[in-house]
C-alpha cells in the first residue's frame, strides 16, 4: 500500500506501484486537471509540484511520491486565485486551453525558485511546456506579471 | 478543414444531405424550450435568411442542414435572469463557444455577466449546420445571431409592453431589462421570461438590428472566453476528462501501415499485466477507409497507464496490406518528376508555354512541402456508453453532427437513438473532424456493455493520423527584358483528401486547387495552372489552412526569387505582381471559394494590397536590421480573408535562426472579437514556425517514422517570435465577415524564407529548414 499526499488529502495506492502518476491522479483519483500530452516528459502537459519541483507526472510513479506531498492545478490555490493562475486571466492566455494546467504549475514552480525572472530566464525554464496553439507571447507576458504583482 | 463542395463524387459526403433547399423542420417544443416553459405545439426552425434582410450573402445555407434562426432553439430565459445562449460549434481554441453567444447577448441586450453558455449536443436537424471547420462559424452565423439575439428581444418587448397595456414601440431593451421612458417603468428580463415565451417569433424580414454604433461587446475584444476560470483551474472538461461510472479504460493497437490488417495476436503476456481485464479485436474498415476506424487490437484495463503498459506487451502480426512499399524519399522523386511534365490543365490564360520560350529570363522554382501531423496537445480521445439500440458518445469533435450520423451508421442504429455530447477540445486543426475515434469507443462498449473511454497516445495520434498532404508546387515565371512578369506557369502535384474517400484518386479536388493554385491572383498576361497526378498511400485529411500552407510557400517564394533575380524590393515586387485594384475573376471550372458566393466574396485585389500596404506601414517595412538579420515579406488570401506577414530573421554564423518580430495585418472583414483574432494569428505565426523549421513526416515500409514530440518536433518557447504585432485593416461598413482560424498560417513561412534570403543569401525551397542553414 503506497501512501501519498495529493493537495492536502492522504491517498492510497495497492495496485501497480509503477503506474505513472499521472494515470493515478486522471484515472483513479478523478484528478483530470493534470493532463496526458505525450506520455515521455517531452511536452509539459502532465506538471505536477512535488515538494516545491515542477515534476512531468507522466514518468514520475506513484511509488516514486510514496510520501511525499503532490500538488495538482486543483490544488494550487483554494479558489483559484494564485498570482500565476490571476495573471494568466488577465492576460487572456489560453486558446484551447488544454496544455495550460502544466503551464501553470511549471510556471508557479519557477516562480517559487525565483521570484523575479528575467524575459530570457522565462523563455528558458517555460520551453519544457509546449502549446501547439502558440500562446508563447502571452505566457511569457503572464509568468512576468505574476512575478511583478497581478 | 473544408468540407468538400463537390458531393458528386464523394459518396461519404452524400450521405451529410448538402441540401440544395431550404426546409422547414417540424421540431417539438418540448425538446428545445426549458426556461421559457412552454409545452405542445411547433416552431419553425429553418434557414430562412431573406435576401432583404442581409446586404450580403453566404455559403451558409449550402451547407448540410444549413443554418436554424430560431430565438427558441438558443435562448432561454430563467425567472432569476439568468440568459442561457446555446453554442452549437466546436470550442478548439478559437473563442467560438465565446464570441457566437456573444452576437446574440450583444443584439438581446442581455448583459454578458448574467448570461450562461450550453454546449449544443450534436444535433443539425435542430441547430444547423455544426462542422467547426473552414474558418467559418462567424462568416456563416454574424448575421443568424444577431437576427436570434434580435428575435428574442423583441419577444421581451412585446412581452412587456402588452403587460403596461402600451404600444410595443414605445418600450426599449436595455442592458437585461425592458424600459418604459415615458413612464419610468422597467421590468428585468426574468420577470418578462414566462410572458416572453408566449409571443410569436417574429419574421425575420421585419426584425430591427442594433445599429452597430450602439455596439457594447462587437468589435471591442473586452470580453474574456467563458472557459477561461475553468481553464485556469484544471475544471476545463475535455474529451478526455469525461468519466462515468463503471467505464473501462481502452488503448489500441493498430495496424502500422494505413490499409494494414491483422493477422494473429496473442494476449498472454498483456493480460499479465495488474489491471489489465480484458484483450478485443477492433473491426477495421478496408482501404479507402473514410472516417472509419483503422482495426486492430484494444487491451481494456481499469486506467489508461495499465491500459498502455498491457498493449506493450502484445504480441502483433500484421498484413501491410497495399500500402506496405510507401517510402517519401521515393515518393518525392515522383512528384518531382511528375511536376516537370505537364498535367491537366485548370486554368488557362493566353499562352504560357509559348511567353515562358519567348521570355528574356524564366526563374524556375521546385518547391517541396511534406506531411505535416496536427499533433493537438489533446490527443484523440472518446467515451462511449452504448446500450442496446442507443448510444451516447462524448468526444472532442469538430463535426458533432456528422460524428452522430457515423455512429448510428456504424451500430445500424437509428440516428434519433445517438447522443453526442460535444466536449472543450484540446486542440483540434482538422484532425478532430474526422470521428475515428468515437467510432472506435462506440464498438468497444457495444461489445463490452459497458462505458469505455479509448484513449490515443500520442504514438497513435503521429502514427495513425489523417495527414496534411505532401507536394511539389512547381513555378516557372517568365520575364520580359524590362523585368516584368509575362508568362507564369503552377504545377502542383499532391495527394488528394479525396483519395481518403474514393480509390483510384489522383487528382486533387476543386476545393484543394482553389486554395492558393487557380485563384492565384496576380496581374500577368499568360497563366498555366496544372495538377500532374498523384496517387495516395496514407490517410490524407484536412490540417488546418490545407492547401494554402504549399501554395502561398511556393507563390509568395517565386515572389521574393523574382524580386532577388530583378535586384528589386520585394514589397514593391509583390505590388507590381498583384497589379491593379481589380476583382479577378480566374475562368475555371468549379471555381472554389471557400463555399461563399463569389458577389458577397471576390477576389478583391485591392483588399489584397492593403493588406500589403499596411503591414508594410505598421511593420516598418525597409527598416534598418542589424547584420545576420533579415527582412520578408509574404500576403495571401484564404478563407476569403486577407493576411499579409513581415517576418525579421536573425541566422548567427552557425546557422541558428531566431525570430525577433513578427507583424500580420489581417482583413477578415467585420469581426466580433479582435482580442481573439490578435491571439489567433499570434498562435498562427507559431504554428508557421514550427512547420517551416520542423514539420516532417516521412514513411519507409509503409510506416511513419516518427513517433512523439522529440522527432516530430514544435517550437517551444525559447525559440518562438520574441514579438508578435497584429493590426486588423477596418471593415468597410457592409463588408462581410471572413476567416480568422486559419488564414494566419499560410503567409508566415514564405515571409521567412524570403527574410532568411535577405539575411543570409540562401534560398531555401524545401520545408522543413531542418539543417539547411547549418551547411
Amino acid at each position: 500500500m503506497i501512501k501519498v499526499k495529493i493537495n492536502g488529502q492522504e491517498q492510497s495506492w495497492d495496485g501497480d506501484p509503477d503506474l505513472p502518476l499521472l494515470w493515478f491522479l486522471r484515472d483513479e483519483a478523478g484528478l483530470t486537471g493534470t493532463k496526458y500530452g505525450c506520455g515521455q516528459a517531452l511536452c509539459g502537459a502532465c506538471t505536477v509540484i512535488v515538494d516545491k519541483q515542477a515534476v512531468r507526472a507522466c514518468i514520475t510513479s506513484v511509488n516514486d511520491v510514496a510520501g511525499r506531498e503532490v500538488t495538482t492545478i486543483e490544488g494550487l490555490h483554494p479558489t483559484g486565485d494564485h498570482p500565476v493562475q490571476k495573471a494568466w486571466r488577465q492576460v487572456n492566455v489560453p486558446q484551447c486551453g488544454f496544455c495550460q494546467a502544466g503551464q501553470i504549475m511549471q510556471a508557479a514552480a519557477l516562480l517559487m525558485d525565483n521570484p523575479k525572472p528575467s524575459h530570457d530566464q522565462i523563455r528558458e525554464s517555460m520551453s519544457g511546456n509546449i502549446c501547439r496553439c502558440g500562446c508563447y507571447q502571452r505566457i511569457e507576458n503572464a509568468v512576468h506579471l505574476a512575478s511583478t504583482g497581478v | 478543414m473544408n468540407f468538400i463542395d463537390n458531393p458528386g463524387k464523394l459518396h461519404s459526403f452524400e450521405k451529410r444531405g448538402f441540401e440544395k433547399n431550404i426546409k422547414v423542420e417540424k421540431v417539438s417544443r418540448r425538446s428545445i424550450l426549458k426556461g421559457l416553459g412552454i409545452t405542445g405545439g411547433f416552431v419553425l426552425a429553418a434557414p430562412v435568411m431573406s435576401r432583404q434582410a442581409l446586404a450580403y450573402e453566404t455559403g451558409a445555407g449550402k451547407m448540410p442542414h444549413g443554418v436554424v434562426v430560431d430565438p427558441r432553439v438558443f435562448v432561454s430565459v430563467g425567472p432569476d435572469g439568468i440568459v442561457t445562449i446555446v453554442g452549437h460549434r466546436s470550442e478548439m481554441g478559437t473563442g467560438v463557444r465565446t464570441s457566437l453567444p456573444l452576437i446574440v447577448a450583444e443584439e438581446m441586450e442581455a448583459d454578458w455577466s448574467r448570461v450562461k453558455v450550453q454546449q449544443a449536443h450534436g444535433d443539425e436537424v435542430k441547430f444547423g449546420n455544426q462542422d467547426t471547420d473552414g474558418s467559418r462559424s462567424t462568416r456563416h452565423y454574424l448575421i443568424p445571431m444577431r437576427q436570434i439575439g434580435a428575435s428574442a428581444r423583441t419577444m421581451l418587448e412585446q412581452a412587456a409592453a402588452k403587460r403596461w397595456g402600451v404600444p410595443a414601440t414605445e418600450v426599449k431593451a436595455v442592458n437585461h431589462e425592458v424600459v418604459h421612458s415615458a413612464s419610468g417603468r422597467k421590468l428585468g428580463f426574468g420577470e418578462l421570461a414566462a410572458d416572453a415565451a408566449k409571443e410569436s417569433v417574429p419574421s425575420i424580414e421585419g426584425l430591427k438590428l442594433k445599429d452597430p454604433k450602439n455596439f457594447r461587446y462587437l468589435g471591442k475584444g473586452q470580453v474574456g472566453i467563458v472557459d477561461l476560470h475553468d481553464i485556469t483551474t484544471g475544471k476545463a472538461h475535455y474529451g478526455a476528462d469525461v468519466r462515468l461510472p463503471g467505464m473501462k479504460y481502452a488503448v489500441i493497437a493498430r495496424p502500422p501501415v494505413t490499409g494494414g490488417k491483422l493477422v494473429s495476436f496473442d494476449p498472454d503476456a498483456a493480460l499479465k499485466v495488474p489491471g489489465v481485464e480484458k484483450v478485443l479485436k477492433v473491426q477495421g474498415w478496408p482501404w479507402p477507409s473514410k472516417f472509419q476506424p483503422l482495426g486492430g487490437v484494444a487491451v481494456i484495463a481499469r486506467n489508461t497507464g495499465a491500459a498502455i503498459k498491457g498493449r506493450d506487451a502484445l504480441k502483433l502480426v500484421w498484413d501491410d496490406g497495399p500500402n506496405g512499399k510507401y517510402d517519401s524519399v521515393a515518393y518525392r522523386k515522383e512528384l518531382e518528376e511528375a511536376s516537370r511534365k505537364p498535367g491537366l490543365v485548370l486554368r488557362k490564360e493566353g499562352d504560357a508555354d509559348a511567353a515562358l520560350k519567348g521570355a528574356d529570363k524564366v526563374i524556375v522554382g521546385e518547391y517541396y512541402v511534406p506531411h505535416l501531423a496536427h499533433v493537438s496537445m489533446e490527443t484523440p480521445v472518446a467515451v462511449a456508453d452504448v446500450k442496446g439500440d442507443k448510444a451516447e458518445i462524448w468526444a472532442p469533435v469538430q463535426s458533432p453532427g456528422g460524428t452522430r450520423e457515423d455512429v448510428a451508421k456504424t451500430l445500424g442504429i437509428p440516428e434519433g437513438n445517438v447522443t453526442v455530447n460535444v466536449t472543450l477540445l484540446g486542440g483540434g486543426f482538422g484532425r478532430k473532424s474526422k470521428c475515428d475515434f468515437a467510432l472506435e469507443a462506440a464498438l468497444l462498449s457495444k461489445e463490452l456493455g459497458a462505458p469505455v473511454k479509448v484513449q490515443w497516445t500520442r504514438e497513435d495520434d503521429i502514427h495513425n493520423g489523417f495527414l496534411h498532404t505532401v507536394s511539389v508546387e512547381r513555378i516557372e515565371a517568365g520575364l520580359d527584358k524590362s523585368g516584368k512578369v509575362v508568362a507564369w506557369r503552377h504545377r502542383s502535384v499532391a495527394p488528394s483528401i479525396a483519395s481518403t474517400f474514393a480509390a483510384g484518386t489522383v487528382h486533387q479536388a476543386p476545393f484543394e486547387i482553389g486554395m492558393g493554385l487557380v485563384d492565384m491572383p496576380f496581374e500577368i498576361a499568360n497563366i498555366s495552372c496544372e495538377n500532374p497526378e498523384a496517387a495516395a498511400f496514407t490517410r490524407i485529411g484536412w490540417f488546418r489552412s490545407v492547401s494554402n500552407i504549399p501554395r502561398a510557400f511556393a507563390v509568395q517564394s517565386m515572389v521574393g526569387e523574382i524580386a532577388q533575380a530583378t535586384g528589386r524590393d520585394q514589397k514593391e515586387t509583390l505590388l507590381a505582381l498583384i497589379g491593379s485594384p481589380r476583382i479577378v475573376k480566374p475562368e475555371v471550372k468549379d471555381l472554389w471559394n471557400y463555399g461563399e458566393p463569389q458577389e458577397s466574396y471576390p477576389i478583391d485585389t485591392a483588399r489584397l494590397r492593403k493588406a500589403v500596404e499596411l503591414v508594410a506601414e505598421k511593420g516598418e517595412w525597409g527598416r534598418k536590421v542589424p547584420k545576420g538579420h533579415g527582412l520578408g515579406i509574404a500576403v495571401h488570401r484564404s478563407f476569403v480573408s486577407y493576411i499579409a506577414t513581415i517576418v525579421e530573421v536573425a541566422v548567427d554564423d552557425k546557422g541558428k535562426l531566431t525570430v525577433p518580430r513578427v507583424d500580420t495585418a489581417i482583413d477578415c472583414g467585420t469581426y466580433v472579437n479582435p482580442e481573439r483574432i490578435a491571439s489567433q494569428i499570434e498562435g498562427a505565426a507559431i504554428m508557421g514556425l514550427s512547420l517551416a523549421k520542423y514539420g516532417e513526416i516521412t514513411f519507409k515500409d509503409g510506416k511513419v517514422q516518427q513517433k512523439n514530440f522529440d522527432d516530430f518536433q514544435v517550437v517551444r518557447m525559447d525559440e518562438s517570435p520574441v514579438v508578435t504585432n497584429v493590426y486588423i485593416v477596418p471593415p468597410g461598413p457592409d463588408t462581410p465577415p471572413s476567416g480568422v482560424g486559419e488564414p494566419g498560417v499560410p503567409p508566415f513561412a514564405p515571409a521567412l524564407i524570403n527574410a532568411i534570403f535577405a539575411a543570409t543569401g540562401k534560398r531555401i525551397r524545401s520545408l522543413p529548414i531542418g539543417k539547411q542553414l547549418e551547411a
